[in-house]
């Protein structure tokens, strides 16, 4: 028994089955997607006054990841391309590059995890409370680096202004500024978190929109690379129906640079 | 397991290798073999279901008294979630009843399974897994492998959902709606379960939507135009597109929730949520945000629900009565319009959580325009009878229940729809009335003659038609006992989800109230409580009816013993791997039924006339 279309193109539809499926597959991501921007929507409207932050996250590692899943979705394309002008070499040269990016992306976003993991945010007994990144930590004290410390009830939005003027001044003042950094007993400390998804909804929703974006992004390499190395064996066999799984592939790849293509805006700049 | 080499002659004469057990049962690729797992499954689940709601129906009739029989063995499984109850004389246990707290959990379970692990499952996965691709002509569904993974998804759901009755705490106890605050906040493991549950559950029907639309737009045999297509595939269409773009967003809500319960977030924890003690929470989330996630999917699958059933209806109808389907345009386009509009009035469910006037009006407005394509529908499928030869077998019995019980449950939904008169009759048994209507006799009622129909294509054999027709009329009748008073009690001003069944709010036990209830709504639960029971034993006969007939059923005459126009009756008994004999050519419409000057009175898709 054969199923009709795996690889040609229905005459009037003009398309073949797996295309239909990833464009519906896709049309149900956009619904995922679009439910997760509409909570976004929704918690920051309905946020209390100063307790949404804006500029919170480094718009560095964010633009240049930007920069690189665009420059992938050029590669895959190209790969695309290479395949039905017969050219497996120009193939593997492109889809290298965009597996290559899909790990640099993947990289560069578990160090910009990894800075909110270490960021601490403690309150003190004595009412203030004190933002820095964990240098060192005993049984006895923490220590904190670019320390900033306010009264303990200051909302989010006006800490992390702070907190970005504080880091600018050490840039400015250069390098290793370690007499700033602060040492804080255990003792003093009423409550102590970082800034993991548990520190605000912010924090909340960017963990949860880049976490999944980041599984898409994962999930899509690991496709990209299997047809890229292993897989690509079927390029001698059945060279049609290879090129149509790279596109496929590729269609999925677009997506989550498109979906990036919002995030960066509405988690970065806005 | 190896395939055996010895070439089994099958009637077809293809020559297959014998694919051996597991191939064949367990990871079948083959539609047919996936649609009846669905449907095994689910009956199963609709089983457990049940037998939830039974069980919760004593605590309901006779609150806090020991359950009989299975008393024990619930405290056995549930430890002390099944209380025990004491003799007041002698102080000597005499049983186990039925805890809050385990009446909450079999409720949320009972919905949860019943709709997403029974009545979904059954309608869409099993009836369009078997029936779509015959209909359209097509060997197979478009991904045959991913229809396998999606069946395996699905089990894997069910089967967490399932576990989480036996971990410590038992099962979610949220209402199959799994409300937040209340859903972060009750202190069971089985919220958890719920969620992962339903993560897999969604997942396995998003894989299966995709491949149901697929192989709809690109498998349709030469011939086969989208007007050529039988009514039931159309509804199927639709479903698919229904499941494929709303189910993500209650994906996203049970991601939050999972989020809320796991990583600490607050996406719907309100600043200063206090449940006995101020929660150390970061706060700013919004309770409300999970509602419209919850119902943007909740409404649609209403009609994930009915649209199916509508389809088996439509087939059964028009080959009993012998003539086309009247309107088969006017359904299609209704059906159309119903999924589209079935988007955009989910909040008719958040009247009362004060979303605002304005948007109230809204959505009030969608609802009352959205009845008009389900009205016309009804309609059309009422005057398909006018004029008509009808045979009256079991599943024409079924099928023609199924209109005046939709209609009571589509009629009963209207005062629902306005938020003023909902307002009073929000989360009373009204409502478990009026949706159960739909759904039990209504879809149900639509599935059992789906059953009784294509039975015969399945396994060579009709299914008993003397206990078909038992098992009809003691449902028919047991069916309106069991939810006919629902309505009366719901207007009385009984709410739902209360485990002592509104003694609570008795005027026996509050005399200086407005408003108790009255002696005689109580004394209600106890004849809905026998009714539902007499419900359950009328499917004995039938469950009898389906395994027994598979191998002493009487034998079917032809390969299309009811005389019918679709492909799925052009094809071998049972349909082989593949499917269809020869290639298939369509040259008429779906329904040509008494075609004057005709041979027979019946035209098959693929025959000239
Ligand atoms: C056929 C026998 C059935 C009976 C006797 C029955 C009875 C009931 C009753 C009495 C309740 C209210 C429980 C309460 O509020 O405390 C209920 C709730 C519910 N039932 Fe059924 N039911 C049946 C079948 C079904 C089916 C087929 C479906 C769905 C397809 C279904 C879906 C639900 C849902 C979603 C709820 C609400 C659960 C909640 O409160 O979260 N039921 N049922
Ligand atoms: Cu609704």
């Amino acid at each position: 028994m054969e199923v009709p279309y795996t690889d040609t193109n229905r005459p009037d539809t003009g398309l073949y089955n797996a295309k239909v499926g990833i464009w519906l597959f896709l049309a149900s991501e956009v619904m995922l997607f679009g439910a997760l921007f509409s909570a976004y929507i929704l918690l920051r409207v309905g946020a209390m006054p100063g307790h949404w932050p804006t500029g919170l996250l480094d718009v560095g590692p964010g633009f240049v990841n930007t920069l690189v899943l665009i420059l992938s979705s050029v590669t895959v394309v190209m790969a695309w391309a290479s395949l039905k002008l017969n050219d497996f070499k120009k193939f593997k040269f492109y889809q290298g590059i965009t597996v290559i990016c899909a790990l640099l992306f993947v990289v560069i976003k578990s160090f910009e995890y990894k800075s909110k993991f270490t960021h601490h945010d403690v309150i003190l007994k004595d009412g203030m409370r004190v933002d820095g990144h964990l240098v060192e930590e005993t049984d006895e004290f923490i220590v904190l680096s670019h320390p900033v410390s306010y009264p303990a009830e200051k909302g989010i939005r006006e800490r992390a202004v702070a907190i970005k003027e504080a880091e600018h001044h050490a840039h400015e003042a250069g390098g290793d500024h370690h007499h700033e950094d602060r040492k804080i007993m255990l003792d003093d400390i009423e409550k102590r978190t970082t800034w993991g998804p548990w520190a605000n909804t912010y924090l909340a929703i960017y963990f949860t929109l880049t976490g999944l974006h980041a599984l898409h992004v994962i999930a899509g390499a690991l496709v990209i690379a299997y047809f890229w190395g292993p897989g690509s064996k079927m390029w001698k066999t059945h060279p049609e129906q290879f090129a149509n799984r790279i596109e496929v592939s590729g269609l999925f790849w677009h997506f989550v640079d498109l979906v990036w293509i919002f995030l960066f805006p509405i988690l970065y700049l806005l | 397991m190896e395939s055996t080499d010895s070439h089994v002659h099958h009637e077809d004469g293809h020559g297959h290798h014998d694919p051996g057990f597991w191939r064949k049962y367990v990871f079948s690729t083959d539609h047919k073999m996936i649609g009846i797992q669905y449907g095994l499954t689910s009956l199963l689940f609709m089983l457990l279901g049940f037998f939830l709601i039974a069980l919760m129906r004593w605590s309901i009739a006779y609150p806090g008294q020991p359950v009989p029989v299975v008393g024990y063995l619930l405290h056995a499984i549930m430890g002390d979630m099944a209380s025990p109850v004491l003799d007041p004389q002698t102080r000597e246990l005499i049983g186990y009843a039925i805890s809050n707290d385990l009446y909450n959990s079999f409720g949320a379970m009972h919905g949860t399974i019943m709709v997403f692990l029974a009545v979904v499952p059954l309608a869409f996965a099993a009836f369009g897994n078997y029936v779509v691709p015959l209909q359209i002509g097509a060997p197979d569904m478009a991904f045959p492998r991913l229809n396998m993974a999606s069946y395996h998804l699905f089990l894997l759901g069910g089967l967490i959902m399932f576990a989480s009755f036996f971990i410590p705490g038992g099962p979610a106890q949220a209402g199959w709606t799994s409300y937040s605050p209340l859903a972060t906040s009750i202190p069971t493991d089985g919220q958890f379960y719920w969620l992962v549950a339903m993560v897999v559950i969604i997942t396995s029907s998003l894989l299966g939507a995709v491949n149901f639309i697929a192989t709809i737009i690109q498998l349709r045999a030469p011939g086969m135009t989208w007007m050529r297509m039988p009514f039931f595939c159309w509804a199927q269409f639709v479903t698919a597109f229904l499941l494929l773009l709303a189910f993500p967003p209650l994906e996203v809500g049970a991601l939050l929730q999972l989020m809320d319960n796991v990583a600490g977030t607050s996406f719907y924890l309100p600043t200063g949520l206090a449940i006995s003690t101020l929660s150390d929470v970061s706060g700013g989330g919004s309770p409300l945000l999970y509602q419209h996630l919850f119902w943007f999917l909740g409404h649609p699958e209403v009609y994930v629900l009915i649209l199916p059933a509508m389809g088996v209806v439509s087939e059964i109808i028009a080959n009993n009565t012998r003539k086309p389907l009247w309107g088969y345009k006017s359904l299609v386009y209704s059906v159309l319009v119903l999924g589209f509009l079935s988007f955009i009035v989910w909040a008719h469910h958040m009247y009362l959580t004060g979303m605002g006037t304005k948007i109230s009006t809204f959505f009030q407005t969608t609802t009352m325009i959205i009845s008009i394509p389900s009205v016309i529908i009804l309609t059309c499928l009422f005057i398909s009878l006018w004029g008509g030869r009808i045979r009256f077998n079991t599943p024409m019995l079924f099928a023609l229940a199924f209109l005046p019980m939709f209609g009571i449950g589509g009629l009963t939904g209207l005062p629902l729809g306005f938020n003023y008169s909902d307002i009073l009759l929000h989360d009373t048994y009204y409502v478990i009335g009026h949706f159960h209507y739909v759904v039990a006799p209504g879809t149900i009622f639509a599935l059992i003659a789906g059953i009784y129909f294509w039975y015969p294509k399945m396994t060579g054999r009709y299914m008993s038609e003397f206990w078909g027709r038992v098992h009809f009329w003691c449902s028919f009748v047991f069916m309106n006992l069991t939810f006919q008073p629902m309505f009366a009690q719901g207007m009385a001003g009984m709410l739902r989800r209360m485990a002592d069944g509104g003694v609570g709010y008795s005027i026996a036990n509050n005399p200086d109230a407005i408003g108790g209830l009255a002696d005689r709504y109580l004394q209600l639960n106890v004849n809905i409580t026998l009714a539902a029971y007499a419900l359950g034993i009328s499917q004995i006969p039938f469950i009898i009816n389906l395994f027994y007939s598979i191998k002493n059923g009487k034998k079917v005459e032809s390969d299309n013993p009811w005389e019918s126009t679709t492909l799925d009756w052009q094809t071998p008994t049972p349909p082989p791997h593949g499917n269809f004999v020869g290639p298939i050519k369509v040259v008429n419409g779906p329904y040509e039924y008494s075609v004057p000057g005709a041979k027979a009175d019946y035209i098959p898709q693929n025959q000239k006339a």
